[in-house]
């Protein structure tokens, strides 16, 4: 029988779990834990996926816009909220409808990358699209990947 | 009981159920459009001294970051024909944006002097941002490559008034489908109606972008081609548009292009008894100038229609509670 590897769990904070392989590195790219005790499994085997990536982040339960951020990137990701070594809160990332002043519009002509206004764009799934409301320029998932800002 | 409440309740006027602002055209129904054209066929009906009483009193600010002739002057026009006043700039070099002061500072301003604001910007999406800070309705006429919906509207008002209906029209797109703002709306609009064709002919190069294909096929019957000719003998509008030197990486490939889709008597006489060209102007070379004089070429019309259109946007948005 293989031996499955093992990830220590954390006490409090939160566990970002069933993440498409991948998608980890660029959530902790967005999401600038510096101060956080992160333990990230890459490519690690899952019974369900196959592969996939998940996180642990100690001393931190994620804010609206970072769940917004995580949403786009990791969608079917499940988010575990723990406090004192149980899960208080379990939850299934979906694609938001709409996101505000997460991302950068690709359009260097777009009115937001002129002035300082929030971006705001809705967001189409199959395939993943997002639309600017200001200059209504549309983008791709690769696109709105690496447009998401990192704080 | 009934009766009393129902006779209480006010109908609301067409200005009153329009949009707040007129920013995009994705942001029209088929109702809003119908809406416009009736109000527009309305305003050349109109004598002038009755017009000129509809904006009396009232201020038009007129914001011309980028530079135009048409659009400027036939807004300016329509807001003094309506009786208003007109103030404004027709380049941002003589206003404030030159010496720094943002987008949404200037509209913070503006909306304290004008009831109604028309505004071109060379940044796109700048429509929807000074709709959204404004407290007075904003008329976009044109932002960036974005969108330019009264062009749009006055494009749907001379095809209705040709030919009497949008419904079942069929029509052809010719040049740069793929840079053009004024196709891509056009695209959208004549999608809220029944029973459209449109048949899109440019170079592979400039082919109408895929997604607006996609946008827009549940509504319209689509054909693509290269060819000029192929389906001109059931076209009843044929809408040309300027192919731009820049667009090209080589000036062989551009000059190949170029001369194949020149409009002159000779593909006139292939197409459809009573064939119309239509053309947001300004023309280079794409339409020879001997058409000019025959019953095909619309564009000058056009041109003029954008007079009645934006008479009929002003005069809706007089009243725009936002």
């Amino acid at each position: 029988m293989k031996k499955e590897i093992r990830i220590n769990p954390i006490r409090s904070g939160t566990a970002i779990d069933h993440l498409q392989p991948g998608a980890a590195y660029k959530i902790l790219e967005v999401l600038r834990l510096n101060e956080y005790a992160v333990t990230a499994g890459m490519n690690v085997e899952s019974r369900k996926m196959g592969k996939k990536d998940i996180i642990f982040i100690e001393g931190k339960e994620l804010t609206e816009s970072e769940m917004s951020k995580i949403a786009l990137i990791g969608k079917g990701a499940t988010i575990n909220t723990i406090r004192n070594s149980e899960i208080k809160n379990k939850s299934q990332l979906e694609y938001p409808k709409s996101v505000e002043g997460i991302m950068k519009c690709i359009n260097p002509k777009c009115i937001t990358n002129a002035e300082k206004i929030p971006t705001k764009f809705s967001i189409k799934t199959g395939p993943l699209e997002a639309k600017c409301r200001y200059c209504e320029t549309r983008m791709g998932e690769q696109d709105i990947i690496s447009s998401i800002k990192s704080d | 009981m009934k009766g009393y409440l129902d006779s209480k309740k006010r109908q609301k006027t067409d200005s009153e159920k329009f949009l707040p602002d007129v920013v995009s055209i994705l942001d029209f129904s088929r109702g809003h459009i119908e809406v416009v054209l009736k109000q527009a066929e309305s305003m050349e009906k109109m004598p002038r001294e009755k017009k000129a009483q509809i904006l009396r009193n009232r201020v038009v600010a007129s914001l011309f970051f980028e530079p135009s002739t048409r659009t400027r002057l036939s807004f300016e026009t329509a807001a003094q024909n309506l009786g208003a006043r007109v103030v404004g700039f027709a380049d941002a070099g003589v206003s404030s944006t030159s010496k720094g002061e943002t987008l949404s500072d200037t509209i913070h301003i503006v909306e304290n002097y004008a009831d109604i604001i028309v505004m071109r910007h060379f940044l796109e999406g700048a429509a929807r941002r000074a709709a959204e800070i404004s407290k007075k309705p904003v008329i976009n006429a044109g932002d960036g490559a974005n969108q330019h919906p009264t062009q749009t509207l006055l494009d749907l008002y001379t095809i209705k008034k040709q030919f009497g209906k949008i419904d079942g029209i069929k029509i052809a797109l010719l040049g740069d489908l793929k840079y053009g703002r004024t196709v891509h709306s056009l695209m959208y609009a004549l999608a809220k109606f029944n029973g459209v064709t449109a048949y899109l002919i440019s170079p592979d190069s400039l082919k109408m972008p895929k997604h607006i294909i996609d946008d827009n096929k549940s509504k319209l019957r689509i054909y693509e081609t290269q060819q000029i000719e192929k389906y001109l003998s059931e076209v009843d509008v044929l809408y040309v548009t300027r192919i731009q030197k820049e667009r090209f990486p080589d000036e062989i490939e551009y000059q190949k292009v170029k001369n194949a889709y020149i409009i002159d008597n000779a593909i006139v006489a292939k197409a459809k008894k009573g064939m119309k060209i239509m053309h947001p102007l300004p023309r280079v070379n794409e339409i020879a100038p001997e058409i000019d004089a025959t019953g095909a070429a619309l564009y000058f019309e056009q041109a003029a229609n954008g007079i009645p259109v934006r008479e009929a946007l002003l005069s809706m948005m007089k009243d725009v509670r936002k």
